[in-house]
């Protein structure tokens, strides 16, 4: 036989045939197996029952098509966290005995990256009131509302979780009730918290470098604060209180103001309104420094006044603890 | 030639009736009615997905989510409409080129009912919820997928017994490439479905091989050998070079197959392979440069042909989307693109002007050059001008949009502005894609009526009486 190919299909075609499997098995198989079992935070990256089926969810009403997780070592990525490590994926397994590994790295970002949300927002009110109906607490949102989630019920039962819609969102009759799918797939939600790794910080020093004062203050306000207390500082009635004239925030001694945010708040009467969700605490997502700009923010946003505060009266409030 | 109308100047007719056995007419046109069918489907889906991005709420119920729809869309697209349509064409270019009639048309035949079973269950499936894990154009679940192999690899045995019983003593270039995109793929196919060694990671790097792969040895390779069939046939003279054509066989099977992970590009795995990955991108230049300069140097000198054709005009988009669609590709492998463009709805637009612009309008072009001849009956040369220019001009409004949209959100992330701002920001470009979207979908509507005006007669090739000169 003549080695050519234009005229010998079993050459031509074993080539191209056996050719493509030898590329394909120094692309992609090796370096697959290569990260498949890079694998030492086994066991303390892993996904309980519930957040297992949180995780179903994700996959099967498609979260992933518009949400990334997947932190780029770049600046624009750092609103989000640290840069991703190999090591946070470590939990990821087939979804059962048919279906494979999910993609949750995404690859379009309509909505904001979530390899950070379970701390970035980790009330679980929030979220339930968010999956409910995303506009009801982010106007412009364009996210998918999931109300086969929630069931209506006239009257729940003590250990119904209702979720406290504002009024403009919620149904006329009856209270919005979390099924067993929302409850998993909020608990998958705040599973995402990007554990401390070696060699990569946690928290970074200052958010944007080349942002200073009350625009780093604007920024990290807007990414952590902004989803319950609004932009435009009002919060939403009865659901999340208003920064906008509060006491706390315009009060001269600012010490209630900084553990407020530093340790989160709870059932509390505030200008007499006892609100249903919780003040997370930001004690383990942000540093002094952040929390100071987040602060003064506040302090001078929106028609308030209050008294500036430094890092260093973080850092006392932080050491003597809540 | 007078020109008749405006919109469709004096289109020549066709009397160049080629005699074909009925019973492949008949399998051929029954892929294209299939193809058809999931393309309105499927671009149906999609233009409703556009329209959610305007009216989130428009249609709250499980079946309708986002999330749920949006594989629907790719994968009937990809697999559905693209893929049939392309078996179609190449079911008669095999034979042709080789001389030699289809090996068994009764395989092919069943290839047609497993290959659509496929897609149903997978579609189905998705409908439910059941999603084989996000991974993009892998969403269908194996069993599902495997009926897709299957179908896959039954033509594979049919085209290859075909060609190697061929009446030439060359392989035209065109089986080169088609066979080999159907050797390609099934390779493919099983190594995104085998699990071992997808967990955690693992399965970012077989997704990044899979979807480029997807795109690149498989509808790629098999569009351009189609191409390589239509193009002269249509000008009545030979491919410009042989030897430019192999040089980017080649180079497409070593180059395409190493450049996955740019989609991952700056994701958490192994910088080498993304380095790899971006060097072949570029690499792709040449390929991409012996393709096209190989398909416009045939047109060199017969733009009045195209101009009076109507098949014509889809394959020179084709052509010319096929070099300025990937690359931007290649563009956008670049770190520095990447980290502008990355995560954007700039992909969105780099896909349809891809797949849309180079993959579809090569199909078009393809389909109108061949049905008329195997069935002796013409539509209305008015209507295929309409299609073609709903189509292009769809495609360039959604495009357009994207580019431009995609290019401002990337910039509102870069100068830290708070995320929701880029959400804000697109709500005037998504809207155009809507608009772009519903010109698309007429076109296809189109489309769908002047395929069944080609249906073939029951008696073919009798009194067929068709007026006009050769081309
Ligand atoms: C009426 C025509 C069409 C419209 C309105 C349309 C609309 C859309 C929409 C809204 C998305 C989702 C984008 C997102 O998630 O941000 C999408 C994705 C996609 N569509 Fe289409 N589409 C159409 C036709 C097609 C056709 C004919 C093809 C291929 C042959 C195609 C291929 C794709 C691909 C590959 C994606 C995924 C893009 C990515 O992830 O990068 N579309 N389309
Ligand atoms: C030289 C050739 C090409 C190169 C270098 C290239 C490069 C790229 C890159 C870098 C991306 C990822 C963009 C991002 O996520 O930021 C991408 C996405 C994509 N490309 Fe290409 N491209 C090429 C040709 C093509 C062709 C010919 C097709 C279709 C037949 C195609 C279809 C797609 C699709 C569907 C996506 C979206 C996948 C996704 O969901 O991320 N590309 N391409």
């Amino acid at each position: 036989m003549k080695l050519n190919f234009s005229e010998n299909h079993k050459l031509l075609f074993s080539v191209v045939f056996f050719g493509f499997i030898a590329l394909s098995i120094l692309i992609a198989i090796i370096p697959a197996i290569e990260v498949n079992s890079n694998d030492p935070m086994c066991g303390v990256n892993t996904l309980t029952p519930a957040e297992f089926r949180g995780l179903n969810t994700y996959v099967s009403e498609g979260c992933l098509y518009c949400h990334t997780q997947q932190v780029r070592p770049l600046q624009l990525d750092k609103v989000f966290g640290r840069p991703s490590s190999p090591l946070d994926y470590s939990y990821l397994t087939p979804l059962d005995q048919i279906r494979m590994t999910p993609a949750v790295l995404g690859s379009e970002r309509t909505g904001p990256d979530l390899s950070n949300i379970g701390n970035r927002q980790p009330s679980e009110i929030w979220h339930h009131i968010h999956l409910y109906n995303p506009r009801s607490v982010v106007k412009s949102s364009i996210m998918q509302a999931y109300p086969w989630l929630y069931e209506i019920k006239e009257n729940p039962d003590s250990n119904d979780l209702v979720i406290p819609v504002p009024d403009e969102y919620a149904p006329k009759n009856g209270k919005v009730v979390a099924t067993q799918k929302a409850k998993d797939l909020v608990a998958y939600l705040l599973f995402l918290k990007q554990k401390p790794i070696e060699g990569i910080s946690q928290i970074e020093e200052s958010t944007s470098k080349n942002l200073s004062g009350s625009d780093a203050g604007a920024q990290l306000f807007n990414t952590n604060c902004a989803s319950c207390h609004q932009q435009n500082g009002e919060g939403i009635s009865k659901t999340f209180p208003p920064l906008k004239n509060s006491a706390t925030v315009n009060s001269d001694n600012p010490d209630k103001h900084i553990r407020t945010v530093l340790f989160g708040l709870k059932g509390e009467a505030i200008n007499g309104i006892v609100y249903p969700a919780e003040m997370p605490p930001q004690k383990d997502n942000l540093t002094n420094e952040q929390i100071a700009e987040i602060i003064n923010y506040e302090r001078s946003s929106w028609g308030n006044n209050g008294k500036k505060i430094t890092a260093d009266d973080v850092r006392k409030i932080r050491a003597e603890g809540k | 030639m007078a020109v008749e109308r405006p919109i469709a100047p004096g289109k020549v007719k066709i009397d160049d009736l080629i005699n074909e056995d009925d019973r492949l007419t008949k399998l051929i046109y029954s892929y294209l009615v299939s193809a058809t069918a999931w393309l309105i489907f499927g671009s149906l889906v999609g233009l409703y997905l556009a329209i959610r991005f305007i009216y989130p709420d428009f249609g709250v119920a499980q079946w309708l989510s986002f999330g749920r729809l949006r594989p629907i869309h790719t994968n009937v697209v990809f697999w559905g409409w693209t893929s049939l349509a392309m078996i179609a064409l190449a079911l008669y270019v095999i034979p042709r080129t080789s001389q030699r009639p289809l090996f068994s048309i009764a395989l092919a035949r069943k290839a047609l009912y497993v290959i659509n079973a496929s897609i149903l269950i997978g579609v189905i499936y998705l409908f439910m919820g059941y999603n084989n894990g996000g991974q993009e154009y892998r969403e269908f679940i194996w069993p599902a997928m495997m009926l897709f192999a299957l179908g896959i690899i039954s033509h594979t045995l049919n085209f290859y017994k075909t060609i190697s019983l061929r009446g030439t003593k060359e392989i035209y270039i065109s089986n080169w490439y088609i066979l080999a995109a159907f050797l390609w793929t099934i390779v493919v196919v099983v190594i995104a479905y085998i699990p071992w060694y997808q967990n955690a990671l693992g399965e970012t790097v077989i997704q990044g091989y899979y979807m480029h792969m997807g795109v690149g040895m498989w509808f790629t390779p098999l569009v351009l050998g189609l191409t390589y069939y239509f193009l002269p046939l249509l000008l009545n003279k030979p491919i410009y070079s042989y030897s430019l054509g192999v040089l980017a066989f080649w180079t497409q099977m070593v180059f395409y197959s190493l450049i996955g992970a740019h989609h991952f590009v700056f994701a958490p795995i192994p910088w080498w392979l993304q380095t790899v990955a971006i060097v072949f991108s570029i690499g792709m230049v040449i390929t991409l440069t012996a393709g096209t300069g190989n398909f416009l140097l045939t047109m060199k000198g017969s733009f009045r042909k195209v101009a009076r054709s109507y098949s014509l005009p889809f394959i020179l988009v084709g052509v010319i989307f096929y070099f300025l669609a990937s690359a931007q590709g290649s563009l956008e492998a670049l770190r520095e693109f990447n980290q502008l463009w990355h995560f954007t709805n700039y992909t969105i637009a780099h896909s349809h002007l891809t797949m849309y612009g180079f993959v579809v309008f090569l199909i078009w072009g393809g389909i109108y050059a061949l049905l008329p001849r195997l069935t002796g009956k013409e539509p209305s040369h008015l209507l295929i001008g309409i299609h073609f220019w709903f189509a292009l001009l769809g495609l360039l409004i959604y495009g357009f949009a994207l580019m431009i949209g995609g290019t401002m959100q990337g910039k509102s992330w870069i100068e830290g502005l708070p995320f929701i701002h880029s959400v804000e920001l697109m709500i005037p470009y998504w809207i155009w894609r809507a608009v772009g979207g519903t010109f698309m979908f007429t076109s296809h509507i189109i489309f769908a009526y002047n395929l069944y005006k080609m249906k073939p007669l029951p008696h073919p090739h009798k009194q067929i009486d068709l007026a006009g000169e050769q081309i």
